[in-house]
C-alpha cells in the first residue's frame, strides 16, 4: 500500500479527517525517516486539513522528528525507576563509546543518542528502545553487545524498517 | 486497614483474575483466551442482560476506575444521556505515561482479548458502537498484538454488527499516541483523539455528556475494563467481596526500582505497602535499606518508612497523605539521593507540562531550576522556603491534575526528606555521589 492510500485507510477510522493527522504523521515518518516541512505539507494536502493543524502536531509531539535521526535511535529512559537501576552510568557509557553528547547524531549517522521519559517497561529497567523494539535489564556489557550488533546489521544493509521503526535518515 | 497478619491470610487464599491468562502459551490469541473462558461473559451480557442491568451490576460492584481517579465507573456510565441524538463513544484509556506503570502494556501485549471483551461489554452497557483505544506510541508490541485480536475477534463475530447474533453492532480502533504524557490526562485525550495538540478542557461540560466529536463518551483505563467480564461472571458480591468494601476489587501493582523482584503483582486492594514490597516483590537488595517508596507513579507523594503499613486502596493511600493513582510502586533504597529523585520528577512534570496554563509551565520551570542548583551544591539558604512558596502557587491553580501531580511529590519530598534538601545546602554538595 502507498503512503497516500494508507493515509486514507486510517483517516476511514475517524468522522472527522484532521483525526487522521496524528496517523498520517506516524505513516509518513515511517516513509521518509523524519518529517521536514515538504512532507507535512503532503500530510495536508493528503488529508485536505489546514496546514497549521499538521505543524502543531509535528511539534508538540515527542515521537514526531523534524530533523533527520540516526538509522538507530537510541531512546534511554532516564525517569526515576530506570536512574534508581543505574540507566545514568549506561547514558554516560553510550556517550563516551559513540563519542557524542546526549540528543546527537554520529558523524556516520547510525546512531542517534537520546534520553527520553518513562517508556513504562520498568519491571525490566534500566531499559531502552532502538526502533520498535524495548531492550531491558540493560548493562554496560548489554549495551556494548546491543551496539555491536546494530552496527551489524547496519553493515549487512539489514531492512532498517524492522530495526528502528522506518527511522532511515536516509 | 487490615492488620498485617490477617491481611497475609487473605492475599494467600487470593486468586488472580485479571492476569490468569498471562503466562499461558500464545495467551495473546483467541485460542487461548477461550479455552480460559473467554468472552463468555459478552455471551452471557447479551443473551442475559440489558444495558441498564450491565451499569447496575457494576455500580454495585464499587469498581472503581484504575488509571488514577478511583472514580465509580458505573456511575461514570451513569452519567451518559440515554437519548442522546448522537452517537456515543467508548475511549480506552491505554496511554500510560505515568513513571513506574507497565499494567496496561502487558495486559495488551498478553492478553489483548481480555481488553477488547471488557470494551464490548462496557459499550454494550453505555450504548456506544464505537471505541477507540488511545495507545502511546512507544508500545509498539502492544500496538500489533490488539490489532491482531481485533481482526481475531471480528472474524469470530465478537465485534462487528449483530455481534453473537445480537442486535449489538460495535466496533474498536487503535489510536495511537505520540509521545505526550498529558494524554493520560481524559479531556487533553480526546482533543489529541480529534487531531488537535493534547491540552486539557474546561470542565463541564463532561465527557460524558459532551466529549469526543461533542458527543456523549465514556474514557476508562485499561485495568477497569478488564475487571467487568470478571464482575458479570463472578457477580458484583464477589468483587466487592476483595479488599476493602469502598475501593474494592483485584489489583494490578507494577513494582519497579530498588526492590529484588520487580514485576507485575495482581493481589486484593487494600494490600499492605510493607506486604506487598517485602512479602511479595521480595525486599531491598542486599545489604540495603527501604527508605522511601513512592506508591502510585510519580504524581504520587512519597512516603517515607513509617508510613509502609498503609494499606493499597485509594481511601488508605489518600489519608495518608499520598494516592493509590496508577499503583506503579517505586521502591527507593538508603544509596539514592531524595533530592535527586525529586529533581528528575518534577522535571519529568516540566518536560511534560503542555504549556496551558502559567502556573504549571512557568512555576515548573521555576521549581526545577532551584532543584538543580540545590542537587549541583550551588543551593542557597532559602531555596527550601522557595520551593515550598513555588508549590504553593501551583498547587490547586493549575488547569488540570499534572501541575498538582508536581506539586503534591516535591511537597512530600520536602516534608519528609527535609534532612536531604538542608544537608545539600550547608555542604554545598550532594553526599550520595
Amino acid at each position: 500500500m502507498g503512503m497516500r492510500e494508507e493515509i486514507e485507510t486510517a483517516a476511514e477510522r475517524y468522522p472527522d479527517r484532521r483525526s487522521a493527522i496524528m496517523p498520517a504523521l506516524l505513516i509518513a515518518q515511517r516513509e521518509y525517516g523524519h518529517l521536514p516541512r515538504p512532507v507535512l505539507e503532503e500530510v495536508a494536502e493528503v488529508l485536505g486539513v489546514e496546514r497549521i493543524w499538521v505543524y502543531e502536531l509535528a511539534t508538540f509531539y515527542t515521537l514526531f522528528h523534524t530533523e533527520p535521526v540516526g538509522m538507530f535511535h537510541l531512546q534511554l529512559c532516564d525517569n526515576v525507576s530506570c536512574i534508581l537501576c543505574g540507566s545514568e552510568v549506561l547514558l554516560s557509557h553510550m556517550e563516551a563509546v559513540l563519542g557524542i553528547r546526549n540528543g546527537d547524531t554520529t558523524s556516520d549517522r547510525l546512531f542517534t543518542l537520546s534520553t527520553v521519559e518513562c517508556l513504562g517497561a520498568c519491571e525490566m529497567a534500566p531499559v531502552m528502545q532502538v526502533g520498535d523494539d524495548y531492550h531491558g535489564n540493560l548493562d554496560i556489557a548489554r549495551i556494548d553487545a546491543l551496539l555491536d550488533r546494530l552496527r551489524a546489521a547496519a553493515g549487512q544493509g539489514a531492512d532498517v524498517h524492522v530495526a528502528s521503526a522506518g527511522l532511515s535518515g536516509v | 486497614m487490615l492488620p498485617p497478619q490477617d491481611c497475609r491470610e487473605c492475599s494467600a487464599v487470593f486468586e488472580p483474575v485479571l492476569l490468569r491468562n498471562v503466562d499461558v502459551p500464545d495467551s495473546h490469541m483467541l485460542s487461548a483466551y477461550e479455552a480460559g473462558g473467554g468472552y463468555r461473559a459478552l455471551a452471557h451480557t447479551l443473551r442475559k442482560h440489558t444495558p441498564d442491568e450491565i451499569i447496575e451490576l457494576v455500580k454495585k460492584s464499587n469498581l472503581r476506575g484504575r488509571g488514577g481517579a478511583g472514580f465509580p465507573t458505573g456511575m461514570k456510565w451513569s452519567f451518559v444521556p440515554k437519548q442522546a441524538g448522537k452517537p456515543k463513544y467508548l475511549c480506552c484509556n491505554a496511554d500510560e505515561g505515568e513513571p513506574g506503570t507497565f499494567k496496561d502494556r502487558i495486559i495488551m501485549e498478553r492478553d489483548p482479548h481480555q481488553l477488547i471483551e471488557g470494551m464490548a461489554i462496557s459499550g454494550y452497557a453505555i450504548g456506544a458502537q464505537t471505541a477507540y483505544v488511545y495507545i502511546r506510541g512507544e508500545y509498539v508490541l502492544a500496538i500489533r498484538r490488539l490489532e491482531q485480536a481485533i481482526a481475531e475477534a471480528h472474524a469470530k463475530g465478537y465485534l462487528g454488527t449483530h455481534i453473537l447474533g445480537s442486535d449489538f453492532n460495535f466496533i474498536v480502533h487503535i489510536h495511537c499516541g505520540a509521545g505526550a504524557y498529558i494524554c493520560g490526562e481524559e479531556t487533553a485525550m480526546l482533543d489529541s483523539l480529534e487531531g488537535k495538540r493534547a491540552q486539557p478542557r474546561l470542565k463541564p461540560p463532561f465527557p460524558a455528556v459532551e466529549g469526543l466529536y461533542a458527543s456523549p463518551t465514556v474514557i476508562n483505563n485499561v485495568e477497569t475494563l478488564i475487571c467487568v467480564p470478571h464482575i458479570v461472571i463472578r457477580g458484583a458480591d464477589w468483587f466487592r467481596g476483595i479488599g476493602p468494601e469502598k475501593s474494592p476489587g483485584p489489583k494490578l501493582y507494577c513494582l519497579s526500582g530498588q526492590v529484588r523482584k520487580p514485576g507485575l503483582y495482581e493481589l486484593p486492594m487494600g494490600i499492605p505497602l510493607r506486604e506487598l514490597v517485602d512479602g511479595h516483590a521480595g525486599g531491598p537488595l542486599p545489604g540495603r535499606k527501604i527508605k522511601a517508596i513512592i506508591p502510585g507513579g510519580v504524581s504520587a507523594p512519597v512516603i517515607p518508612e513509617s508510613g509502609f503499613d498503609v494499606g493499597m486502596d485509594f481511601d488508605s493511600l489518600a489519608a495518608a497523605g499520598s494516592m493509590l493513582g496508577s499503583a506503579g510502586v517505586i521502591v527507593i533504597d538508603d544509596t539514592t539521593c531524595m533530592v535527586k529523585v525529586a529533581t528528575r520528577i518534577v522535571e519529568f512534570f516540566h518536560h511534560e507540562s503542555c504549556g496551558k496554563c502559567t502556573p504549571c509551565r512557568e512555576g515548573l520551570n521555576w521549581v526545577v531550576k532551584v532543584l538543580r542548583r540545590v542537587e549541583a551544591g550551588q543551593g542557597e539558604p532559602g531555596d527550601v522556603a522557595q520551593l515550598q512558596a513555588l508549590c504553593k502557587g501551583i498547587f490547586g491553580n493549575t488547569f488540570c491534575a499534572l501541575g498538582d501531580g508536581a506539586a503534591m511529590g516535591l511537597r512530600a519530598a520536602l516534608e519528609h526528606f527535609e534532612h536531604e534538601f538542608a544537608a545539600h545546602i550547608e555542604e554545598q554538595r550532594c553526599s550520595f555521589h
